[in-house]
């Protein structure tokens, strides 16, 4: 989120100017000379990133060169897109791609503006305590491990839980909900609702706090009333923030919840709940296809990748706010 | 950071200017007020049933939770099944293990984190950009979960805490609330330890890091929380149980429940075929850390946060 920060910081660009080469080799030099303690402090986290983030990028060559178990990690040899191909002629490919699609974008739909309403509903609240109390207790779903999570779906879910007796109270038939396909996506997006909505509300709870007293001020002289405050004054100047998280979230849309579902999914529930990101780990793992999971791995983060890129550019041209 | 502040501390004075909204309500308005109030109730409590239920179900007799009896208190009042957890060793083995996982991993990060973000922080510093940019990527793009599988294999992590630790060093929007933290710091100070003829190591050391109390407790309740709650990497890496972290632990007796075959075989098949009381028990004796930290530690987060995200 930084990145505007170091895109306009006028921290010294090595690119721009272009000069002499000799000239630039000097001042170089002179830089390692006054700091090269500093650049010492970053060598183990420099080789973390070239080592656990970059090595596994160009990795990715295995997703067009056959691979074999315990030899070299980018592979024996060229096949060319036999893989890429391989997929793209893969009907379940298709239907798990089109599973990411729905589940990523039900995801956003919901998680991303119930926190701006949350939000503007805390904002309202007038008891200082009673606001507080919301709050605290609304983040403390963000702090559980997924596995938590996943376990007390399970629990409230089960033939005896407690959805299943509201069920029964109301003369219908107990249902294994997560045995049912048709249920998985109220269930994964109730879920992710639940775990993020609280935590959500934080940074739109900041934004509010900086809009300008003297907006509302000038807004009520107008004769607005509080809902036209909300829609003048309050969102626009919460704006910025919205498209942010907006941006953020759409870079997280290939990968959606890969380990909630993992926990949650089971064959009988693969029809709607099974995405990329679990496909080509059954892939990889249950099938032993490195290179075909790797093929997958690779177009579902180019998808990402260009998603975020995209999202970035058409709010930097619509909006004016963007990453970078 | 002084919005933050604001907003964070409990004002005595209880009508903030803004709440002066309107000369005086109009019926609408406090419909809404009313509303709002029952709406934010619904959510304490829909955010809260989970817990009491599971708590409900840990002590309650299985014959009742069988029965779809059990919902927001415990019916056969029992605590024989925490026993029984209790004494499970494979339970505590497991427990053991996320501690120690927990801060060996920890300590690792907030060092590299540190570090790195000192080093970021020093704006005149040559080539700063590209050290951030090469950072900043990796939060978009990244190699994924196949050729992180065979390098972590290949370097021969497999089994060690390592496989935890080091692929996760670094988490990049942590780098970027502390250099923000750093970078706020004021430069006088720094600038008259160098003139006292400390060098970079020693300035870091004696003067940055005293000043930075609160981002490193912050940045280790981040990263803590993060590594007590990962599940994966130990799934994926550890192949032994007497390894696995207790999230896994967790992980390997829901299976059991959903039919969902254990693909990839990567952790052993569950040998223990739990009742609900035990998954309920196990539940909440994983959670219970978390919730006793959780009223002093959650402050730290919010702030940790909004320092993020005001200065990104």
């Amino acid at each position: 989120m930084s990145a505007p920060t170091t895109a306009t910081s006028p921290a010294p660009d090595t690119t721009t100017p272009a000069p002499p080469v000799r000239a630039r080799s000097q001042s170089w030099r002179r830089a390692l000379r006054r700091d090269w303690q500093l650049y010492s402090l970053a060598i183990l986290p420099l080789l973390f990133f070239l080592i656990f983030r970059y090595l596994p990028m160009l990795g990715n060559v295995i997703a067009f060169r056959r691979f074999q178990p315990g030899g070299s990690i980018f592979g024996e040899y060229w096949v060319g897109l036999r893989y890429v191909k391989m997929f793209l002629n893969d009907p379940t490919f298709w239907n798990v791609f089109n599973n990411t699609l729905i589940l990523g974008g039900l995801t956003l739909l919901f998680c991303f503006p119930l926190p701006i309403i949350l939000a503007l509903l805390l904002n309202e609240v007038r008891t200082r305590r009673l606001k507080q109390f919301v709050q605290s207790v609304s983040y403390l779903p963000h702090f559980l491990s997924i596995v938590i999570v996943a376990a007390m779906v399970m629990q409230l879910l089960s033939m005896d839980g407690t959805v299943n007796q509201l069920v029964k109270a109301g003369d219908g038939e107990a249902i294994p909900f997560l045995q049912r396909p048709e249920w998985f996506r109220t269930i994964y997006v109730s879920s992710e609702v639940w775990q993020t909505v609280g935590w959500g509300t934080i940074l739109y709870l900041a934004a509010l706090t900086t809009i300008d007293e003297d907006l509302y001020e000038a807004a009520r002289i107008d004769g607005a009333n509080r809902w036209r405050q909300t829609w003048h004054v309050t969102l626009p100047g919460i704006r910025p923030t919205m498209v942010t998280l907006l941006i953020l979230n759409i870079g997280a849309f290939m990968a959606v919840g890969f380990e909630k579902i993992l926990l949650l999914y089971n064959p009988l529930t693969y029809p709607t709940a099974d995405v990329i990101s679990t496909y080509l780990f059954r892939m990889g793992f249950a099938s032993s296809n490195f290179s075909y999971a790797a093929a997958i791995g690779l177009f579902e983060a180019l998808i990402g990748l260009i998603l975020v890129m995209s999202a970035n550019l058409i709010a930097r041209r619509t909006v004016g706010t963007s990453l970078w | 950071m002084v919005t933050v502040e604001a907003a964070e501390r409990p004002t005595e004075t209880p009508p903030r200017p803004r709440r002066r909204r309107g000369i005086q309500e109009t019926r609408g308005y406090r419909v809404f007020q009313v509303a709002n109030g029952i709406i934010l109730t619904l959510v304490v409590i829909v955010t809260l049933y989970p817990f009491v239920n599971i708590v409900a179900r840990s002590m309650s007799d299985e014959a009742y939770i069988i029965a779809g009896q059990v919902n927001l208190v415990p019916r056969g009042f029992t605590v024989d099944t925490y026993q029984l957890l209790m004494s499970d060793s494979l339970f505590w083995t497991n427990y053991r293990n996320t501690v120690f996982y927990t801060v060996t991993a920890t300590v690792v990060s907030i060092v590299m984190t540190t570090c790195y973000a000192y080093v970021l922080s020093k704006k005149q510093l040559k080539g700063r950009g590209a050290l951030v940019g090469i950072a900043v990527f990796t939060m978009f793009f990244s190699g994924g979960l196949i050729p992180n599988y065979v390098l972590v294999t290949s370097l021969g992590l497999k089994n060690s805490v390592w496989a935890i630790a080091l692929p996760n060093a670094i988490n990049v929007f942590n780098l970027l609330v502390m250099k923000a933290f750093f970078e706020s710091l004021p430069v006088e100070l720094e600038e008259a330890a160098a003139v006292d003829g400390l060098n970079t190591y020693g300035i870091l050391l004696r003067i940055v890091l005293p000043l930075s109390k609160a981002i490193v407790a912050t940045m280790v309740l981040f990263y803590a929380v993060a590594f007590w709650n990962s599940w994966f990497a130990a799934f994926l890496y550890m192949d032994r149980q007497e390894l696995w972290p207790v999230t896994v632990y967790l992980r390997n007796l829901i299976a059991g429940a959903t039919g969902a075959e254990n693909v990839g075989a990567i952790a052993a098949a569950d040998e223990v075929q739990a009742e609900a009381t035990l998954k309920a028990v196990t539940i909440v004796l994983t959670t219970l850390p978390i919730l006793l930290v959780y009223p002093f530690v959650q402050r730290y987060f919010v702030r940790g946060i909004m320092l993020g995200a005001v200065k990104g």
